[in-house]
């Protein structure tokens, strides 16, 4: 492919004295869809959340290129001004605040110029799109709302936003078959409306199907263990990753 | 006919404002002498306080009965220091009052600077910007109470009502509900009260839309010892707006205010404050209701400014079935004290209370919730629930919840409940990562918290106490 997006050379990461991510090295091209696999507690998330700026993560060597800038003493907020989203696998809830008005806060804070009765618009239309009911656009921010909601929320936003690169973290964990359709339609829009680059984090390959990927990427206790294209998915979905997990035990 | 009685009001009004702003600022000058200045409060001062007021004999009575109970009184031990308020010169507090006539220009940068970013009503503002303001402050004023008095309404400065119509009944209610003897500001109050409203609610009259006392507040000068006195009759329904406190942000030290609200039988009385003095500022104010026979009364309150702040105030359910709610929010910033609350009585049988509070504190600041309900023996089947929610915004500030409750007979319903927390990392996190600043983070999240608080407010006052948490966040205010 064309222009790298995000270059990780390097990146080493810790909580408190405890190492997590060992020597990331990973390269993710413009317009391309990437996945990120491995066993639970691999370390996926953290490199999404690392990615982000997650201030619990100390990155303690190497660094993060982000459409040719060096975003790695960056904030989060200036990641995501940079064109950097996370959906995350457990979105947080912010009582007192509806979830309409934290939606214009992040637009105006991205500096899009949106009039109120267009962002009115559009945000009715991304609702519709998500099959999301409109009713939750004035509740409070995640309050009360069922992890499906959730992770509507989190694509709506994503569509909002149209970001240069999306990482998903497992955006499809715990959601019913309607949710994870609703999921992938969601993927789908974001590539077909600005062509965005997606890291998709996920130990469940079923969100995968309606989608051309790129590139796999295996990730085992904090080290990325393989790199593929498709076909690694269904390697994988046949064998697990107790091979590679094996092989480091070996190492 | 009544509106012909009120039209000619507001050319008196304008007048009357500029007299007693005129009398005050020349009392200063006639006290000129620093010594006596400093020899603190006499009865000849508190005479002549009365007498620039032309008031009745018996309010120079109750003045000078004041003045003892305050001289002989102990100062009370409890509750954050007032050390830094020096008693002994208790006349340099009066006499700010003085002062309130300071134009715009002389306002500190920063203060203005404040206003400017609060989106003060324009009104507001360009009363204290200026006398020709003046004018617009007090059309909205007149306006207001030309409707209002059409319907029997009677919305005019106290010391002004002291000679109207219902001068007896004020003679009946001052000062009944806060006695001087309740405590040393409560008394002091009473010997040097100045300027304040008065409110009277005919039997059976609801008013759909608040009365407001902006105007007031600009006008009287007077501010720190303000009574306020509203008495809202049975079957009649009010909302009050104490209004912006901010144009009381250049007058410095103290204020010992009271507020006495009567709620007849099945009367409905919304009080809603905004507080927000400036930061040097000891708030020692006293607010009290009486409800009676299936009245109600909500208190909804906003408390920001002031270096150090005492306010509690207090519902007497005094008749079967009456109610009271108590909404407020306390904001503790730098260098600020604020000891904040309420107090209920549940005095009949089959009454209620409810109580939701939240409070922040910030940069250093010290927020202390306190209540005191209080079931006398006749409050069978009555029942109370307190609600207090505390954030904590860093590790040098503190809150604290002190609730008291006195239970003095059986089959009541009395339920606390109280939370403190902090701010999640993982909420400021996930806000950043959508682009908001660390800041904008934080306010939005605090803000969150308010709202419970904020939708209860008239929107301008919603709108204001939102900027007034940005600002705090900002730390702006010095």
């Amino acid at each position: 492919m064309s222009n790298t997006i995000l270059t990780c050379q390097k990146l080493c990461a810790a909580v408190g004295d405890k190492p997590i991510l060992h020597d990331i090295d990973l390269s993710i091209g413009q317009g391309e869809v990437h996945v990120l696999l491995g066993p639970n507690g691999a370390g996926k998330s953290t490199l999404g959340h690392v990615l982000m700026g997650d201030p619990t993560y100390d990155m303690t060597g190497g660094s993060i290129e982000f459409d040719g800038q060096d975003i790695t003493e960056l904030p989060p907020n200036k990641r995501s001004l940079a064109g950097m989203f996370l959906s995350f696998q457990a979105p947080v809830e912010i009582p007192g605040v509806p979830l309409r008005s934290f939606l214009r806060a992040m637009v105006e804070a991205h500096g899009v110029q949106m009039k109120n009765k267009q962002f009115k618009q559009r945000v009715q239309e991304l609702a519709q799109q998500l099959d999301m009911d409109p009713a939750y656009l004035d509740r409070e921010l995640g309050v009360g709302f069922s992890g499906g909601e959730k992770k509507k929320v989190e694509m709506l936003q994503l569509l909002l936003l149209q970001p240069k690169l999306a990482i998903l973290d497992e955006t499809d964990s715990g959601l019913d078959v309607d949710a994870l359709s609703v999921v992938s339609r969601g993927m789908e829009l974001y590539r077909r409306d600005c062509g965005g680059t997606l890291l998709i984090i996920t130990h469940n390959t079923r969100i995968l199907e309606r989608l051309a990927v790129d590139c796999a990427h295996v990730m085992v206790s904090g080290r990325l263990v393989d790199t593929g294209d498709a076909a690694l998915i269904d390697l994988i979905d046949a064998q697990g990753f107790e091979r590679y997990e094996t092989q480091l035990e070996q190492a | 006919m009544e509106s012909q009685n009120t039209s000619p009001a507001p050319a008196r009004k304008r007048t009357q404002v500029a007299d007693v702003d005129r009398s005050m600022y020349d009392f200063r000058y006639d006290d000129s002498d620093a010594q006596k200045l400093e020899a603190g409060l006499t009865p000849d001062i508190v005479r002549e306080i009365s007498q620039r007021k032309n008031e009745p004999q018996w309010m120079l009575e109750h003045r000078l009965r004041s003045l003892e109970i305050y001289n002989a009184m102990p100062m009370s031990d409890w509750g954050p220091s007032i050390a830094g308020l020096d008693m002994d010169h208790i006349v340099t507090y009066v006499k700010p009052n003085t002062e309130q006539k300071s134009d715009w220009d002389s306002v500190p940068d920063n203060i203005k600077d404040t206003f400017d970013r609060l989106g003060i009503p324009q009104a507001e503002r360009s009363y204290l910007a200026g006398v020709g303001a003046q004018y617009d402050s007090e059309l909205v004023y007149h306006s207001m109470q030309k409707s209002a008095a059409k319907m029997g309404i009677v919305y005019s400065g106290i010391e002004e009502a002291l000679h109207g119509e219902y001068a007896d009944l004020i003679k009946e209610k001052f000062m009944t509900l806060i006695t001087p003897h309740d405590h040393k500001f409560a008394a002091l109050h009473g010997a040097v009260w100045s300027g304040g409203s008065f409110v009277y609610v005919p039997k059976g009259v609801a008013l759909d839309y608040p009365l407001q006392s902006y105007f007031r507040l600009n006008a009287k000068g007077a501010g720190q010892f303000e009574h306020t006195l509203i008495i809202v009759e049975d079957d009649a329904s009010l909302h009050f707006i104490e209004g912006c406190s901010a144009p009381k942000y250049n007058v410095a030290n103290l204020h010992a205010g009271a507020v006495e609200l009567f709620v007849g039988k099945r009367a409905h009385l919304r009080y809603s404050t905004i507080e927000n003095w400036s930061k040097n500022m000891y708030n020692l104010n006293t607010k009290r209701c009486r409800c009676e026979e299936d009245g109600e009364i909500e208190w909804i309150s906003g408390s920001f400014g002031s270096h150090v702040g005492y306010l509690y105030p207090m519902s007497i359910l005094a008749g079967r079935r009456a109610k009271s709610s108590f909404t407020g929010i306390t904001f503790a910033g730098r260098g600020q004290n604020l000891d904040t609350g309420c107090k209920v009585v549940l005095a009949a049988p089959q009454t209620s209370a409810s109580v939701e509070t939240k409070g922040i504190s910030k940069d250093g600041g010290i927020q202390t919730f306190r209540s005191s309900v209080v079931a006398t023996a006749a409050a069978t089947g009555s029942r109370c629930t307190v609600s207090c929610q505390s954030l904590i915004l860093d590790d040098r500030s503190r809150s604290d919840t002190i609730p008291a409750m006195d239970i003095r007979c059986k089959n009541v319903d009395i339920g606390h409940e109280a939370t403190i927390g902090r701010i999640g990392d993982d909420k400021i996190f996930y806000l950043m990562s959508r682009g908001m600043s660390e800041e904008e983070a934080r306010t939005m999240i605090v803000n969150g918290f308010a709202e419970p608080i904020s939708k209860e407010l008239p929107l301008e006052y919603a709108v204001e106490m939102n900027n007034l948490i940005k600002l705090e966040m900002e730390g702006a205010i010095g």
